[in-house]
């Protein structure tokens, strides 16, 4: 009879761990899908931007800083490998090309053209959808980490090594206020 | 209830419905049988039609929901703010695109219906795009995108049709149940009460069915999860309101239908008969929009 009850916890608590175990794989797999859907949009923005700045530079051939800066923050944005460099370059990215339409205000020919609305109508759909696989992600990554921390499951998480993962954002830098300089 | 769990009952819940539409129609056919004295021949075809039609209901439903509402279906380039509004809102949620649709008509009023969010359809007014603004949109998609990710428009749609057309059927007995003896012979007659009778008897169980699709925590739990992915209650706050304020009744809506729109489309009209009218039981727009403004 004793040997059932201990057969019988045992079993309950191997199957505990089994559904545990599952859902820490499952919850790990949906970040990295996640992870992939930013991988997209990120390549849909750097693949626009050459195009932008060669329109832009059509007008306004004199502002080289501007145009520098951008193509700069787009090759690191390429080269970012891990999570928190991409959102850092991501950021940057976007700072410059504030400052690359701060600089377009000042053309009103360019600012009509067809093709330039287009390109700043498709630029900023895909901010939209960075924005919101990044929340995706960022909430995919909660749901994650919390599974991590909260007891019973963090022990399992320890004993098979689950890692925590990092969230998108580009830390400080998001509280940054945007600086635009004229030059 | 959360999400989860909301996942498992919608899919339980459809299944009940499908068996329970054999059920009901087997046995009301059964008794129709009887009363003329042929046996269970008749039975027998209505189960296997019952079966048939409760099992294609499972598939064919979204189809038939959008053409009785004449939603028609839009691409990108017909309506771009819609399309990348849905588009958007379908990636900060993680579920696939669904398809878009456009009823052409000024009440300004939106559903979404499919299995599953792979097979998954939203479809819009008009009048809904051209009186909301754009943050209000987006309260509206993502409230039907959570009804999608709930799997709530699996049970919608499978009610609509089978429930919806059990409730035709008890409409067009009970009329003749109310007319009969009016020129009409009294054998005929006699049967069509009986099964008047039948369902009038069945009646407090189609309603309740009928409550296991539309349900406040459903309604509740779509607008909660839909500030979750927008985090902006005020968006789909205000919307509401405007949906609600609008006077206008949605033409292509039915009583089958009528649960699965956001608000309900009748604006609380009498839509004739009764037995059908056991639909129209949205959650108060007021208490919606209470509680979105409150969080």
């Amino acid at each position: 009879m004793e040997m059932y009850i201990v057969l019988g916890i045992i079993g309950v608590v191997v199957l505990y761990l089994w559904i545990v175990y599952n859902g820490l794989v499952t919850a790990r797999l949906r970040i990295k899908e996640a992870l992939s859907h930013i991988d997209v949009q990120l390549k849909r923005r750097t693949d626009l931007i050459p195009n932008l700045v060669e329109t832009v530079k059509g007008y306004a051939k004199h502002e080289k800083g501007v145009f520098e800066n951008v193509t700069k923050a787009r090759s690191q944005l390429l080269s970012a490998d891990s999570t928190k460099e991409k959102a850092v370059a991501d950021n940057m990215l976007t700072q410059t090309l504030k400052s690359l339409f701060a600089v377009a205000e000042n053309y009103p020919n360019l600012k009509a053209t067809e093709n330039f609305q287009k390109l700043q109508d498709e630029l900023s759909d895909t901010e939209n959808k960075i924005a919101y696989s990044r929340q995706f992600y960022n909430s995919n990554v909660l749901d994650y980490n919390t599974r991590l921390e909260v007891f019973p499951s963090s022990i399992i998480a320890n004993m098979f090594k689950f890692q925590p993962f990092e969230f998108f954002t580009a830390g400080e830098e998001d509280k940054k206020p945007t600086k635009v300089s004229f030059e | 209830m959360n999400v989860y769990n909301a996942v498992s009952a919608n899919k339980r819940k459809t299944w009940i419905i499908m068996v329970l539409f054999v059920v009901f129609i087997t046995t009301l056919t059964y008794v129709y049988g009887q009363a003329n004295g042929y046996g269970l021949t008749y039975a027998g075809i209505a189960l296997v039609i019952a079966g048939i039609t409760s099992f294609g209901s499972y598939y064919v439903s979204d189809s038939l929901v959008l053409a009785t509402t004449g939603a028609k279906q839009v691409s990108q380039d017909q309506s771009p703010e819609l399309y990348k509004t849905v588009e958007n809102l379908s990636i900060g949620s993680g579920l696939s695109m669904p398809k878009v649709y456009l009823i052409d008509d000024p009440s300004p009023n939106a559903f979404a219906t499919g299995r599953d969010p792979k097979h998954a359809s939203i479809a819009v007014t008009t009048g809904l795009l051209q009186k909301l603004s754009k943050t209000e949109l987006e309260g509206v998609i993502a409230h039907e995108l959570s009804h999608i990710k709930n799997f709530d428009t699996r049970l919608m749609a499978v009610t609509a049709i089978l429930v919806g057309f059990v409730a035709i059927l008890g409409d067009i007995f009970m009329r003749s149940l109310w007319f009969s003896g009016k020129g009409r012979s009294n054998k005929a007659g006699g049967i069509f009460a009986v099964i008047g009778i039948v369902f009038v008897l069945l009646s407090p169980i189609v309603a309740s069915l009928i409550q296991l699709a539309i349900s406040r925590k459903r309604e509740f739990l779509a607008d909660a999860s839909g500030v979750l992915l927008t985090r902006y209650p005020e968006g789909l706050a205000s919307a509401l309101e405007k949906i609600a304020r609008d006077p206008l009744p949605l033409r292509t809506a039915s009583n089958a239908t009528a649960h699965l729109f956001i608000e309900n489309p009748f604006k609380n009209k009498s839509s004739g008969a009764w037995f059908s009218s056991l639909f129209n039981t949205h959650p108060p727009a007021e208490e919606r929009i209470k509680l979105l403004r409150s969080m």
